[in-house]
């Protein structure tokens, strides 16, 4: 809102918006050029793992639709059920080369150290994705590797909430709170790198 | 297909070959990247190119 004058207030949705002006122009948002050292392959490796997790998300929605029988027992879930599995190595693959770019460039450099960071949580918060995922195949595997894990994962301190041997609660952050945290950090992450621009190569 | 892994033991290494063969793939993709010119790449410096 503006006072009769044309001058912002000082509420907060105008402070808000201002910032958003000022850190985050449309230019920078969506640009339409980008500096000349992006033209090479190792800048490439965070979009494959963009469309590795988009990948991931769509089969994921239609494997919790259909359920364990459909992806089990029929030829189209098996189908689907793999999409899912093996965009899931596609976006760990990719994510690693990804670090491993970043890391030779010293991507943290210049005020990126907050970039960085948020790409260091989303590749911790998307190991548990996985490893959840892993619990929630519903088949002897899954209960394979839950009998295994809750030693570990109780000595970690964590077991009195996080228990692998608990289906319904392994599942429900599976498909619904982990989905929402690793999809909301790589929101934050392309956000980021769009305020600050693609890091240069080390002169 | 449905039984467990070979492993390479080697001193303290121990790794299965399946992850030893995706680790190498990835070595080699991450070398091909560095070395491998990017299309529609001129040689020019300072010129700003749309993606």
């Amino acid at each position: 809102m503006s006072s009769a004058a044309g001058e912002p207030t000082d509420s907060w949705t105008a402070a808000a918006r201002r910032q958003l002006e000022r850190r985050l122009p449309w230019e920078n948002l969506l640009p339409d050029r980008q500096p000349f050292y992006v033209g090479s392959w190792v800048y490439v490796f965070g979009v494959v793992t963009i469309a590795a997790l988009i990948w991931v998300v769509l089969s994921g929605v239609v494997l919790a639709a259909f359920g364990p029988q459909w992806w089990h027992l029929s030829s189209a879930g098996r189908f689907v059920n793999s999409l899912h599995f093996w965009s899931v190595q596609v976006f760990f693959v990719f994510m690693v080369l990804h670090l491993w770019g970043q890391y030779f460039m010293a991507s943290w450099r210049q005020g990126r150290a907050p970039t960085w960071m948020i790409g260091v949580v989303t590749f911790a918060v998307s190991i548990v994705a996985a490893f959840t995922g892993y619990l929630s195949q519903q088949n002897f595997a899954a209960q394979y590797i839950a009998i295994n894990a809750k030693d570990a994962v109780n000595s970690t301190g964590v077991g009195g909430f996080f228990n692998v041997l608990n289906f319904g609660q392994m599942y429900g952050l599976h498909v619904m709170l982990l989905p929402i945290a690793v999809i909301a950090l790589v929101f934050l992450h392309i956000i980021q790198v769009r305020m600050r621009g693609v890091v240069p190569p080390i002169e | 297909m449905d039984q467990p892994a070979g492993y390479l033991h080697w001193g303290f290494i121990l790794i299965s070959w399946p992850n030893l063969l995706v680790i190498g793939l990835m070595v080699v993709l991450f070398g091909l990247a560095l070395v491998l010119p990017f299309p529609g790449h001129s040689s020019s410096v300072n010129e700003e190119k749309k993606p």
